[in-house]
């Protein structure tokens, strides 16, 4: 009896140990893990489609530049995704007499302050800042421009999904229609002009032109990339030959 | 090493050695280039550890060379522009896009930043692994030492220049460090800014250190890291001396090699793949998924909105952790402080590396299996502490961080004591090569 109890304690505690051992070596993992999580859908991928650039372009300017600026980025530079000097004049340049200036913002700094109750940001490296840990700047803002649902609590009747609390409304709501917040998901309750399927790929279009205004040398940058690359690796072969020819004679 | 001895150019007859025979009569050409390079015997049995020093220098010049181009068109200048945009943050977007080839400039200096620690770090890593900080090469360590501070408080100098979210935030957090030393730390902190918060005199005079004082003195020490090192000679992976072996005629250690033309052309090699990783990361990833340039610093500087999670840039982050891991008030000083005081003793520690190590030999080849395990759990720790320090603190992490951090200081502190006791292996006569 003494005997078996003993075993039986005996193999209690080295359970106990084990666990023990285990909490202890999974315990750093465990306390790294984060707990706040965000789901953002993926973006699609725009950068190769000048048509989709040219596009959300359009939508930028019509629906974000009245209230948003993108001084960092000059009209002429829409030349990089396949427009001309008089397409953009004659279609997009809404905010400024000379083609060489800024995408300034038509709206006063009080006025914006007024309205808002702060200086809504300027949206050139929009895509670049708003990356983190749950997704790329890209997935952010594709969420968020389809994350809009009506909230009577609000100064401006809307809210948001990604971004709670946000100050600005729901400027494509003519687009996408309204949505409410039920169980924590999303519902479309009224349809606006757009299908969701058309809202959706409108909304990719115009984060893929944010994308490319956070850094329109992106594509020049890699092409670059590539050419260095290959060229470093002839030097390579050459570097090591020499140092194989001089190397010989050490022994 | 070096000597000065040596004969003068003689020319023979041509235009460009009687040009050379002119010179050399007038300053020391050709002592310098013996001394250093043709006539300078490095061991023959250096490994992939010791490219590190070259690529140190090679960075070195290259973060002058295109500091010099961005100081042409950066404004260090806090006020906002008619957009409603910091001076300072706009003029490096417009280095970004309206400089011709001015990203690539910039991001060669921000990637340059980083890959400058990364080589750094690599090369006191190979130090610690063969001892080449032991006699005689404590003061070739200490000037090393200097570098790496001075390196540091450059990098925080040319972090806070953007004027990014970060930038501000993170410098607000590093200097309001000052103000934890008693009695005269508040005044201290707002001489240092030159402001009682972060501002525009701030950033002026970090843009005077970044691009004058510190290079300066930079500069001079690594110049003088050189010398100490043709002084004394290099170590090898054997951590034994090659000038106990000398030819009897000439003098030149046997397992020693000039390091012309042979270290030349073989840093030739290490210098185009170092270059292919730095072109990979700066064409393809100029970010480095936050680690190289953080999402928060392109956003513009803004006093009044505090991000909700500051952390440094990684190569700092070990020492960030370490601070933040004191959480305790003891021996009546303020925990705060008692971070800031090991922050920077976790520095000035490498400084006593030298009189630390008591070990008979100076390889980790012939080291014990007491050494072997202590640098382990050192390297192990100070990742740990590098990863935390980027993410926000909890409760599970913290405790993380104080292990962590009591192993780091135990490496050191433990290290005249178990460096004796440890079973090491005998050294041999001459250079092997593995």
């Amino acid at each position: 009896m003494q005997a078996g109890a003993g075993k039986g304690h005996f193999e209690m505690s080295t359970n106990i140990i084990k666990k023990l051992l285990i909490v202890v070596l999974f315990a750093p993992l465990a306390a790294l893990a984060s707990n706040v999580e965000l789901k953002l859908d993926r973006a699609p991928n725009k950068a190769n489609d000048q048509a989709a650039l040219q596009n959300g372009a359009k939508l930028f300017v019509n629906y974000c530049l009245s209230c948003h600026g993108a001084s960092y980025v000059r009209y002429n530079r829409l030349k990089d995704i396949g427009l001309t000097d008089q397409q953009i004049k004659d279609n997009l340049m809404f905010t400024a007499d000379k083609i060489g200036e800024p995408m300034a913002v038509a709206m006063s700094r009080k006025e914006a302050k007024e309205a808002f109750g702060a200086w809504p940001p300027d949206l050139s490296l929009i895509a670049r800042s708003r990356a983190g840990e749950f997704g790329s700047g890209a997935d952010w803002l594709y969420t968020y421009l389809r994350g809009f649902y009506r909230d009577g609590s609000r100064p401006t009747g809307w809210n948001n999904a990604v971004f709670e609390n946000v100050g600005m409304p729901h400027v494509l709501f003519e687009l996408q229609g309204e949505q409410v917040m039920e169980d924590h998901k999303l519902k479309l309750v009224k349809p606006g002009k757009l299908t969701q399927q058309e809202y959706d790929n409108a909304v990719a279009d115009l984060v893929g032109y944010l994308v490319w205004m956070g850094e329109p040398v992106a594509d020049t940058r890699k092409r670059i990339g590539i050419a260095v690359l290959l060229f470093l690796g002839v030097l390579f072969v050459f570097a090591y030959l020499l140092k194989r020819e001089y190397w010989k004679d050490v022994h | 090493m070096a000597s000065t001895n040596f004969e003068k150019f003689k020319s023979d007859g041509s235009l460009m050695g009687n040009v050379m025979e002119w010179v050399d009569a007038r300053f020391p050409l050709t002592a310098n280039w013996k001394a250093h390079l043709s006539e300078y015997y490095a061991p023959k049995n250096f490994n992939f550890w010791y490219f590190f020093g070259s690529l140190a220098l090679l960075v070195l010049v290259m973060q002058i060379v295109t500091g010099i181009f961005l100081v042409m068109h950066y404004k260090p200048d806090a006020s906002l522009n008619a957009n409603g945009v910091p001076v300072a943050f706009a003029s490096v977007e417009y280095i970004m896009r309206d400089v011709s080839f001015g990203w690539l400039i910039r991001y060669m200096h921000s990637t340059g930043a980083s890959a400058f620690f990364v080589v750094v770090y690599l090369h006191m890593f190979r130090a610690m692994l063969y001892g080449s900080y032991r006699q005689p090469r404590e003061l070739l360590w200490i000037f090393g030492m200097f570098i790496y501070l001075c390196l540091m408080a450059e990098a925080f100098a040319g972090y806070l220049l953007p004027w990014g979210q970060m930038s501000y935030w993170g410098a607000q957090v590093i200097l309001s460090l000052f103000s934890a030393i008693p009695l005269i730390g508040n005044d201290l902190a707002t001489w240092i800014r030159g402001d009682y918060v972060i501002g525009d005199a701030t950033l002026g005079r970090m843009f005077a250190f970044h691009v004058i004082a510190i290079p300066l003195v930079l500069v001079g020490l690594v110049a003088a890291h050189i010398l100490a090192l043709h002084e004394v000679g290099s170590n090898n992976p054997d951590g034994i001396e090659i000038k106990k072996n000398k030819d009897p005629k000439t003098g030149i250690p046997l397992d020693g090699i000039p390091f012309h033309p042979y270290y030349t052309v073989k840093d030739i090699v290490g210098v185009v793949v170092f270059l292919m990783f730095f072109s990979i990361i700066m064409f393809f990833a100029p970010e480095l998924g936050g680690y190289f340039l953080e999402y928060n610093n392109f956003i513009p500087a803004d006093p009044l909105q505090t991000p909700p999670h500051i952390a440094p840039v990684w190569y700092f982050t070990p020492f960030y952790s370490i601070l933040r891991a004191h959480t305790v008030n003891f021996f009546w000083v303020d925990a705060k402080l008692w971070g800031v005081i090991f922050m920077f003793l976790g520095v000035l520690v490498l400084f006593f590396l030298p009189w630390l190590d008591r070990s008979p030999v100076k390889s980790i080849r012939y080291k014990g299996p007491i050494y072997k395990a202590a640098l382990a759990i050192f390297v192990v720790s100070f990742l740990i502490l590098g990863y935390l320090g980027m993410l926000a603190p909890t409760e599970g992490r913290t405790i993380v961080a104080q292990i962590c951090t009591i192993l780091y200081f135990l490496f050191f502190f433990l290290m005249p004591w178990y460096t004796r006791i440890d079973k090491c292996k005998p050294e041999p006569e001459r250079v092997t090569s593995k």
